[in-house]
């Protein structure tokens, strides 16, 4: 359904985003993770036509878009970062704009009331934009884009600026329109892109580093191998008594929490699950072990690893040059 | 393109500039049409000649936004990424500005009218004013919206905007004071105002009509050019 190859922007020297090449199939929900700057917006501006790639192509249900923009947009419907209201319009006069904008065919007010019912906007319906909460404005921002049902959706950030619950809503929303659209959202939180999207890639600095389905690419980069424990007992000896563990390789004591009990960080090597051996060293010596918590991987360590990674690709593709 | 021009004349009469326009508008035909009146000729011809010096002040109004406000708001994004083409968007923009304008001037029909009925006009004469607003009209607008389409700040597209209609009204003046004559000739060649008091004293020239119809769909094809290149920037 969309079809990148070899993407590139450049502006001035700097590459915005850089050789990115990847599929996307009907049906598919595809996560855009990176951090700030990766080059997600700048993919999907591309994508959906607001701006031009410097070289590479990007096709929509076969529609080249520099080739075939007008077929090609007709496909998309795409919410951008900030999502493209007119503030002096009511919701109702703004849909209906966007529904004459983009030629849709069906029933006008059935369609929009849909629309509106979908991102439950239907209570703000007549009223004007500039009034609205962020999150309701999103929400607009959301509903233009379903205008007309295009088979494409592209969502820059959804989610931000709406509460918990409404974050909530959104997803499940998202995850509803998958079963009949393609969709791409970009996101910066990891288990947003892992509850809702089929396939995640990750870009960053304009590369994509990886390109993986969510299972796999949090089943990599989150196995269980660094923990939290939280101990009572002498802290030297205690520390000492984890560095005798077979199997942990980093014990880094983080100081004490409560009267004699200290926090300690270990580090396991991959695939070796030490948690038993753990309890049962620290009960033969009577230290009550009083917590124990898998720290999560966050955001900056996966790309931490994933870019540490690609460079050390790159650089043995560079010696093989 | 019906869709963006739908848009932009709501936007007109949601937002007081639609009405200052107008207002403004009227109150000056209705100031030169009174003291014809007083002057008691059924020559219009005074209406029009001072309609330029009006237009150079209350064109920018309507199109300062045309092009810049969407650039501000981001909501080219959403009509940049539209099945609509360029040049539909830079037509409807240009077509809600013109008609705008078309309603103001239609006040100057209803006076030609009212003059009619105390005395027989030359009509070719109220018909060559009122073409002539027409065209000039539009040339000017078209140079409003392609400069609109240069900033995204309405502020500054105004002052470009009526800077550059105040130099236009005033390059006959600067082209006598161009010592060689060759390039004072081609300056005043270029000169709205001669040709448009042809129009005002009823006499249609082809060649001037032509005139601000190229200036309109040359800076048309501009502010196109401008969203283009914006594009590959
Ligand atoms: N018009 C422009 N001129 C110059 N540089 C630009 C332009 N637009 C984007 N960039 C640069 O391209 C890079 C990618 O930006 P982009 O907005 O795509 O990042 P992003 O992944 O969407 O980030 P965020 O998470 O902050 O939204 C950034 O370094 C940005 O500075
Ligand atoms: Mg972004």
């Amino acid at each position: 359904m969309i079809e990148v190859k070899n993407l590139t922007k450049s502006y001035g020297n700097k590459h915005a985003v850089n050789d990115i090449s990847f599929t996307v199939n009907q049906g598919e929900i595809l996560g855009f993770l990176g951090p700030n700057g990766a080059g997600k917006s700048t993919t999907m501006n591309i994508l959906t036509g607001y701006i031009s790639s410097t070289s590479g192509t990007a096709k929509i249900d076969g529609h080249d878009i520099l080739d075939d923009p007008i077929e090609a947009k007709k496909h998309i419907g795409y919410l951008p970062e900030h999502p493209p209201l007119y503030p002096d319009m009511t919701v109702q006069e703004y849909l209906e704009f966007v529904y004459q904008l983009k030629k849709a065919r069906q029933p006008m007010k059935a369609h929009i009331d849909d629309v509106c019912r979908r991102v439950k906007i239907t209570d703000v319906q007549k009223r004007i934009i500039k009034n609205l909460s962020k999150g309701y404005q999103q929400r607009v921002g959301l509903a233009q884009a379903l205008i007309g049902n295009p088979e494409v959706l592209i969502l820059d950030e959804p989610t931000v600026g709406l509460d918990p619950k409404q974050i909530i809503e959104i997803r499940n929303l998202i995850k509803t329109l998958g079963q009949r659209h393609t969709i791409i959202l970009s996101s910066h939180i990891l288990p947003e892109v892992q509850a809702v999207c089929d396939r995640v890639i990750v870009i960053n600095k304009g590369k994509l580093v990886a390109d993986d389905t969510a299972e796999n690419l949090s089943h990599n980069l989150t196995e269980d191998f660094r923990y939290i424990a939280r101990i009572e007992g002498p802290e030297e000896e205690v520390e000492k008594l984890l560095q005798g563990i077979s199997g942990i390789v980093e014990v880094q004591s983080l100081g004490q929490k409560e009267p004699g009990v200290c926090e300690y960080s270990l580090e396991a090597e991959p695939g070796s699950d030490v948690r038993r051996e753990l309890f049962k060293r620290l009960a033969d010596r009577n230290y009550p072990l009083l917590g124990l918590k898998t720290t999560e991987l966050t955001l900056e360590d996966i790309f931490l690893q994933l870019t540490q990674d690609s460079s050390a690709e790159q650089k043995t593709d560079g010696g093989n040059h | 393109m019906l869709a963006i021009l739908k848009r932009e004349m709501s936007n007109y009469f949601t937002s007081p500039i639609g009405y200052i326009f107008l207002a403004v508008f009227y109150f000056f035909a209705g100031m030169f049409f009174t003291s014809v009146l007083a002057a008691n000729t059924t020559d219009i011809t005074y209406v029009f000649s001072s309609l330029f010096t009006v237009l150079v002040f209350i064109i920018p109004l309507l199109t300062m936004r045309s092009m810049s406000e969407d650039k501000k708001q981001k909501t080219d994004q959403l009509l940049l990424t539209s099945p609509l083409n360029l040049s539909g968007l830079v037509a409807g923009k240009f077509l809600a500005a013109f008609l705008m304008y078309c309603i103001a001037l239609a006040v100057t029909v209803v006076y030609s009218l009212i003059r009619a009925a105390f005395a027989v006009p030359e009509w070719p004469v109220v018909i060559g004013n009122i073409l002539g607003a027409l065209l000039l009209g539009a040339a000017l607008i078209s140079i409003g919206v392609f400069i609109s389409s240069l900033t995204e700040n309405q502020l500054i597209a105004a002052v470009g905007s009526f800077a550059v209609m105040m130099f236009i009204l005033m390059i006959d003046g600067f082209a006598s004071l161009v010592p060689i004559p060759q390039i004072a000739s081609i300056i005043t060649s270029l000169s709205f105002m001669s040709r448009y008091n042809d129009f005002v004293t009823g006499i249609l020239n082809i060649s001037n009509i032509l005139f601000f119809i190229s200036i309109a769909v040359v800076f048309n094809f501009f502010t196109v050019r401008v969203l283009e290149k914006r594009r590959w920037g």
